[in-house]
């Protein structure tokens, strides 16, 4: 079950490399559309799976990236530890499930994401292949490292367009001792004022969001911060407070029911709302929020001081709970246009020269990003 | 190792006229008073907090302006000079050392808080500014840049950008990188680059990531907007003293095994402590074999809590003393003697080198006994400050440079603690960089493609290779060398040395 993959898959990335032949990275299949199809041979790395090391003390855990973000989850959880960037799974339905490698290539992070920090910020190091096939470490297990160029954050979000990713070194930490969820009768545009001054005080705030109707703050710490906090902010406790934060973060609410013409808006956390996107859900304090449109919204994005992704899943990217069809994530229909925000000139020319000098070919993942990637 | 420059007289006859192209150029981007080249005016800048590297650049500049860095970078380029920024010069790996045919860029002149958004808790800044005049600026608003090296009074936030720098608030809080959202970057051919943005994250590759802690190799960071935190309603500190360095590190274990991450973790060995008191007098228990001083803060309740959890941790773990600062001026106190640890130290003989390993924080007790083993047998006294929290243990040699030789042997015993620290699975340098000074041991840490990578890394950035070449990963033809002299290790200079 367990097993160490790397010759297996370095060899075949060298052969590959040889040949100058793409290589399609297949994780779980649980964020197939979240990018550009990628047209190659699959790279198969969920067999290279398994946990190197945890040492809850030291607040390091080590594992493969072909081990199910699940299974990560739940050895962290035996000793009241999580992943603090709450990763989203995506895997509803998809037979194989997230993987540990996919959640920090796609570089996701859920709800906490402005209070406890994104996926790149828990990477302290990596195992990866390069494009020529070698294999490479960088970072380490050590929660202060600054020896040689941070790569191994800079594949948090690159989808395996830098690297095959073997091992993933994550910061872990303890989960808060107490949780409670508010909800607060705002509209959308009193919460962002709100979400963004609370951020501005010493309050144990772990998420912040408005579904149109009214706002709902996560608390969470020690139990005599909480409590305090929780008379500060007024409002009303609510019961399943838990399943509102799993649901927002997987995308399963009821919101996100058209996933057709999704987009995500990662703008600066006081942005005004934007009345003419319509019905929004504002996550992350209001830094993060989700619209429905069929026009892009690149534009809108980048002149609020953002940027905007088309989170567009077909419906039978959706959970269908069927073995095959989706698990080689080419049956989802194929998304050949532009995704993620295009790049100014520049900064793509110093893309392609740094995917140059990892992926000297282009063969990892081309296209999945960008087309020129 | 270090060298001494040439005096400017006896330069080549090809560096003097590259020197006389350069700061013609220079003179025509740059008033006068901003373009130094006479040899007493460059002396300042030979070296940074490094002393023991010193090198006479070609010249200075000091631009004032983003044009103007970018009018010296495209100068630079077509010349084909190597360029070294520097910022405040506080570092400690000589990662601002100069180039003898290159030129120093000194970014000390950019040093405006451009905006403080309270509501958006950031700050825009200049690379001049000073660490902590960010946190006095935001101050009002009731925030903070968490960030905080023992330098913050001096170092900037550019060089905090280029080192990727810490402080004893990282376990909790997070380095440089953690606590920035923008960077504006001028490359070697001078063209503006934004990376990272106002929204918590950017499309495309995490190059925020990538440029900090790159040391000034990759481009010339002009513009840096920081996130800012709320002030902790509270923080409160706690003093434990131990008999025996094992339990203090097994303590720091049992701590974040109670589900507590402290605000700051910091442990001092005795050498330390007897140090530090002698210098400011913070009423440590000078007898100990070490303490832990744990910093808690957060809201009110919470702290007071943690407080009485803590404190009766370190008790079970055999702490032979624990004190709670009884007000703020106590807590001060307690801090102003590790802050002042290094400088402390320093009273304790002419030279002192401060080393910058990362250990996974178990091996400390193995660590520090091969530490003391090594120092036994080099001859040369040993301090340990440690930030514990996080691993990050910083082994202070004590030395004499005006004795023949013994510079060279504490460098020796400061490469072989760095290879110990890789060696238990640690890295050569938690937070001070690698610069010029552990460019050895990065062969000892990295694998020649590994080595390889980074400098297609480089060249992505910089292809002329004209940013700060030299610094941070060293050719494969140096750690080849580097390789050789330690296979035979018989023909070192020390021959008559024990090695381990």
């Amino acid at each position: 079950m367990n097993q160490d993959y790397t010759q297996n898959l370095s060899a075949q990335v060298e052969a590959a490399y040889a040949d100058g032949r793409p290589l399609r990275i297949q994780g779980g299949a649980s964020k197939t559309w979240l990018g550009r199809t990628v047209a190659g041979d699959s790279l198969d790395v969920t067999s290279h799976r398994g946990i190197l090391s945890y040492e809850p003390t030291e607040l390091v855990l080590t594992a493969r990236a072909g081990t199910p973000l699940a299974a990560i989850e739940t050895a962290l959880a035996t000793s009241g530890q999580w992943l603090a960037f709450e990763p989203p799974h995506f895997d509803a339905g998809v037979h194989r499930g997230a993987t540990l490698g996919g959640t920090i290539a796609c570089g996701l992070s859920g709800p906490s994401r402005p209070y406890a920090g994104a996926a790149r910020d828990f990477v302290l190091g990596v195992r990866i292949i390069n494009g020529k096939g070698e294999v490479l470490r960088f970072g380490g297990e050590v929660m202060k490292n600054v020896a040689g160029y941070d790569l191994s954050r800079l594949m948090a979000g690159a989808q395996g367009t830098l690297g095959v990713l073997l091992e993933v070194s994550l910061k872990v930490l303890p989960r808060p001792a107490a949780e409670l969820t508010l909800a607060l009768e705002l509209t959308a545009s009193e919460a962002i004022r709100h979400f963004n001054a609370w951020a501005g005080q010493p309050l144990p705030l772990s998420a912040a969001c408005h579904d149109g109707e009214r706002a709902y703050v996560r608390l969470a710490g020690g139990e005599a911060a909480v409590k305090a906090a929780r008379v500060k902010l007024g409002g009303e406790e609510i019961g399943d407070g838990a399943a509102l934060w799993t649901r927002l973060r997987e995308l399963s609410h009821d919101f996100f029911q058209d996933p057709t013409r999704l987009w995500r808006l990662s703008l600066p956390p006081t942005a005004p709302l934007d009345e003419a996107l319509g019905h929004q859900f504002i996550d992350w304090g209001g830094g993060q929020r989700w619209a429905h449109s069929e026009q892009p919204l690149w534009s809108m994005a980048r002149a609020a001081g953002g940027h905007a992704t088309r989170y567009r899943r077909q419906p039978s990217d959706l959970a269908t709970g069927q073995e095959g069809g989706q698990a080689d994530g080419q049956e989802g229909g194929r998304q050949d246009g532009q995704v993620f925000q295009p790049l100014v000139p520049g900064m793509l020319a110093l893309h392609r020269r740094l995917k140059a000098a990892l992926d000297p070919r282009g063969i990892l993942n081309p296209g999945r990003l960008y087309q020129e990637l | 190792m270090a060298t001494t420059n040439p005096s400017l007289g006896a330069m080549s006859p090809s560096l003097s006229a590259r020197r006389a192209d350069l700061v013609a150029g220079l003179l025509a981007i740059l008033p006068e008073t901003h373009v130094l080249h006479e040899a007493e005016d460059l002396h300042p800048y030979e070296c940074d907090g490094l002393s023991a590297y010193r090198q006479m650049p070609l010249a200075v500049a000091l631009p004032g302006k983003i044009e103007e860095v970018q009018a010296i970078l495209r100068l630079c380029h077509r010349l084909e000079v190597p360029v070294v920024p520097r910022g405040a010069g506080t570092g400690l790996s000589g990662g601002a050392l100069p180039q003898t045919d290159g030129l120093l860029l000194s970014l000390a002149r950019l040093k405006s808080i451009l905006h403080i958004d309270p509501l958006a808790r950031t700050a825009r800044v200049q690379p001049g500014v000073r660490n902590l005049a960010i946190s006095e600026a935001a101050r009002p608003h009731g925030l903070y840049y968490a960030p905080d090296p023992s330098s913050q009074i001096a170092c900037t936030i550019g060089g905090n950008v280029a080192e990727n720098a810490g402080g004893v608030h990282c376990l909790k809080y997070g380095l440089t990188v953690h606590n920035l959202l923008k960077l504006e970057v001028v490359t070697m051919e001078g063209e503006r680059l934004i990376i990272g943005g106002d929204a918590l994250d950017a499309p495309g590759y995490d190059l925020l990531a990538l440029m900090t802690g790159s040391e000034g190799l990759l481009g010339v960071v002009v513009e840096i907007t920081v996130r800012l935190l709320p002030l902790p309603e509270r923080a409160q500190v706690l003093l434990a003293a131990y008999d025996d360095i094992g339990l203090a590190g097994a303590a720091v274990g049992a701590i974040i095994a109670a589900g507590i991450i402290p605000a700051g973790l910091e442990m001092m060995d005795n050498t330390a402590i007897r140090a530090a008191e002698a210098f400011v007098h913070a009423s440590y228990p000078v007898e100990a074999a070490a303490i832990l001083l744990c910093e808690l803060d957060g809201a009110n309740e919470e702290v007071s809590q943690q407080i009485m959890w803590v404190r009766q941790i370190l008790l079970d773990s055999g702490a032979t003393e624990v004190r709670t600062a009884r007000d703020e001026a106590e807590r001060l106190l307690f801090w102003k003697g590790r802050k002042a640890a290094f400088p402390a130290v320093g009273r304790l003989s002419p030279d002192y080198y401060c080393m910058d390993g990362t250990i996974p924080r178990r091996r400390l007790p193995e660590v520090l006994g091969r530490i003391a083993e090594m120092s036994r047998a080099y001859g040369l006294p040993v301090a340990n400050v440690f930030h514990a929290g996080d691993g990050n243990l910083h082994p202070l040699i004590l030395y004499d440079a005006n004795r023949p030789g013994e510079l060279e042997k504490t460098e020796e015993l400061g490469g072989k603690i760095l290879e110990l620290c890789v060696a238990v699975g640690g890295t050569i340098t938690g937070e001070h960089g690698v610069g010029m000074e552990k460019i050895d041991q990065m062969c000892v840490q990295f694998q020649p493609l590994e080595l390889a990578q980074f400098h297609a890394v480089k060249a992505a950035f910089d292809p002329a290779r004209l940013l700060n070449p030299a610094k941070a990963v060293p050719t494969l033809h140096r750690c080849a060398e580097f390789g050789a002299m330690h296979v035979h290790g018989g023909h070192l200079k020390f021959p008559d040395l024990p090695r381990f």
